[in-house]
């Protein structure tokens, strides 16, 4: 689509664009926040009028945390691989091999001998790392062997999901020794009311059982271990060379050869990395449940992928961020929470999330067009 | 005269039955702008990717700084500090300035004994800022990706980075191509910046006033040999478009001359 163009192009610069327009590319950088705080406002007023239940309620934002741990974290790793013109299929998949694998280490551990504590941490390293061999798999074939990621990972998911199968020995991975407490216990708890009202630390108290809807859990582990996984890969891809060459890989693949970046190597890591993430998923999930599940990924693909793009990852690649990846996450529960709770049918929820994944990419593509990037110059 | 910074020897280039490079020598020196002429097809990028490391010569020798050199990929040309920009310019348009200057060799601040090392992003702007000051190329701001930049703008960042890591030899293929007019001023005015720095530059072009504009010589291909080597000026537009299209040929003359003694 290269324009040759005969007078001097004005370059685009933001600085040279009218005060109403830099106001509408300011609006559309920052739309997603937007629309996710106009969202919250919109089901604060409307669930009430239809319920008597309130939108914001500690109860309800710890629920909704929750909800999109995998989201974000099937996310996290997508946004390295969509940001390098890349796409991963089989992180859902990934994600449940990774509960099988991470089940099986902590049940045969324990059986073997080893304390909870030990057999969940070496439940997580067969989650993390089961996870990113795959990944890296995925990375050799796509890096070295040529053939396009989307087929890649395709085939790689169907292969993970039957790997799955077979070593969970029917779908559910059981006879695992207690670990909910460490998948459902939260950093704080708060009780709203009674003798025992108050904040307390790591442990609930032991309380009533028409007490326990009194009982408000604060930053559930789940959740605190994902904000870490979080604040890691921001750090990544934010902060350090990998980062800025998963961002050079998807600008123009070609530059970034020619300018001596091991491309074959960072792709390689930005798959096993995207499977990793992935795998912690999975390994959360087994914790949660206290079971491993071989189909606990299945459906959440295509939400997480929705997430990255709603947070404004370029599927072309080279463009997005950490931060815009968990809001998109954000927006798809916080969505489907507060259509619950106006007791609008499950469809609906498809409907409009599907809705906002057009309408984020059609607001991208305008501001380009407000800015007037050329991309000629991408394009070899 | 100095000794040539690239001196090529005989070389030859063939592509199974076709013989895209004929039998070529060529010296480049120190501090000066070399024309390559020709019409499509005539060989000029195939001679120039031989010398870039991505494709190999069949027959001949390249000497780089005396030294006899065979580059088997375009990084290894590269580290010996010959920098070809390419009319794709080999940009990350979604990167910033210093993004790109820096790319591939990113400053790095080490932390905890170098286990955790990040980028220096504010060393890396600042001496961009240098680079760029240098050539007196000036942009409103560092920080914004380069695809909101003009097409010579973006041709400055390259050639910035290019005399930034310390290029001994610049090779642009059409660099004024799809520019505007007062763009391709600003590209041959750093072309002339780059030989008063003392960086030679081969400059492959179709357009006969940049030509006539900025290089000291000129060498024009034909069916992939070297029909004539002059200085630029000893020669008119009219005499080149001859050699261009094969209606004069130095070597002929030569050889016929030959025949006859």
């Amino acid at each position: 689509m290269t324009v040759p163009d005969t007078v001097a192009s004005p370059g685009g610069e933001l600085a040279k664009l009218s005060p109403g327009k830099r106001f509408l590319v300011m609006l559309s950088d920052l739309w997603a926040w937007l629309f996710l705080v106009a969202m919250i406002l919109f089901f604060v007023v409307s669930v009430p009028i239809v319920g008597s239940a309130t939108f914001v309620t500690v109860r309800n934002s710890q629920n909704i945390l929750v909800a999109i741990v995998p989201v974000v974290l099937l996310g996290l790793g997508q946004t390295f691989v969509i940001i390098s013109a890349g796409i991963d299929l089989s992180v859902g998949w990934v994600m449940s091999l990774a509960s099988v694998l991470s089940a099986l280490a902590i049940r045969d551990s324990f059986n073997a001998g080893a304390p909870v504590w030990l057999a969940v941490i070496l439940g997580f390293f067969a989650g993390t790392l089961g996870g990113a061999l795959v990944g890296a798999i995925n990375g050799v074939i796509i890096a070295k062997l040529k053939v396009p990621a989307f087929i890649v990972t395709l085939g790689s998911s169907f292969i993970v999901r039957g790997m799955a199968l077979l070593m969970s020995e029917n779908t559910t991975v059981i006879g695992l020794p207690d670990i909910r407490a460490y998948g459902n216990e939260s950093v704080f708890y708060y009780v709203r009311g009674g003798d025992q009202a108050g904040f307390y630390f790591l442990h609930a108290p032991p309380l009533a059982t028409n007490m326990l809807r009194q009982l408000d859990r604060i930053l559930p582990w789940p959740v605190v271990v994902t904000a870490v996984v979080v604040g890691i890969v921001m750090f990544i891809l934010h902060r350090t060379q990998f980062g800025r060459h998963t961002y050079a890989i998807g600008g123009n693949l070609e530059a970034a050869r020619r300018a001596g970046i091991p491309v074959d190597r960072r792709i390689i890591a930005i798959y096993a990395l995207s499977a990793c993430t992935a795998g912690v998923a999975g390994f959360l999930s087994t914790l949660q449940y206290g079971a491993g599940s071989a189909v606990i990924g299945d459906a959440l693909l295509l939400s997480s992928i929705a997430a990255v793009i709603i947070g404004g990852v370029s599927l072309f690649g080279g463009a997005g961020t950490i931060m815009g990846t968990v809001i998109g996450s954000l927006i798809i529960a916080v969505l489907t929470t507060g259509l619950v709770m106006l007791s609008v049918p499950a469809f609906w929820q498809f409907i409009v999330v599907g809705v906002v994944v057009i309408v984020a990419v059609l607001i991208d593509q305008s501001r380009d067009l407000l800015i007037g990037r050329n991309e000629s110059g991408s394009e070899t | 005269m100095s000794d040539p910074v690239l001196s090529i020897r005989h070389l030859t280039k063939r592509f199974g039955g076709l013989t895209a490079v004929r039998d070529v020598s060529w010296d480049i020196f120190p501090g000066e702008v070399v024309a390559l002429l020709g019409d499509n097809g005539a060989g000029k990028s195939t001679l120039i990717k031989c010398v870039a490391g991505v494709h190999q010569p069949s027959e001949g020798e390249i000497f780089f700084g005396g030294q006899r050199v065979q580059f088997a990929r375009p990084i290894d040309s590269r580290s010996a500090g010959i920098e070809t920009i390419y009319q794709d310019l080999a940009l990350a348009n979604n990167l910033d300035v210093p993004a790109n200057i820096f790319l591939g060799r990113e400053v790095k601040r080490r932390y905890f004994g170098g286990l955790i090392k990040t980028l220096d992003e504010r060393t890396m702007r600042a001496e961009s800022q240098t680079a760029l000051d240098a050539l007196e190329i000036h942009f409103p701001t560092l920080t914004q990706p380069i695809d909101s930049l003009s097409g010579g703008m973006r041709q400055a960042v390259a050639i910035a980075r290019a005399v930034y890591w310390k290029a001994r030899l610049m090779i642009m293929d059409e660099p004024t191509n799809n520019l505007g007019v007062p763009e391709q001023q600003k590209v041959l005015d750093l072309i002339r910046k780059l030989r008063d720095q003392g960086v030679p530059v081969i400059l492959i072009t179709h357009t006969l006033p940049d030509v006539f504009a900025v290089s000291d010589r000129l060498m024009v291909m034909h069916r992939g040999r070297k029909v004539t080597e002059k200085q630029t000026k000893n020669t008119t537009t009219e005499e080149l478009v001859h050699y261009m299209v094969g209606a004069l040929d130095d070597t002929r003359e030569a050889s016929t001359a030959e025949a006859a003694a």
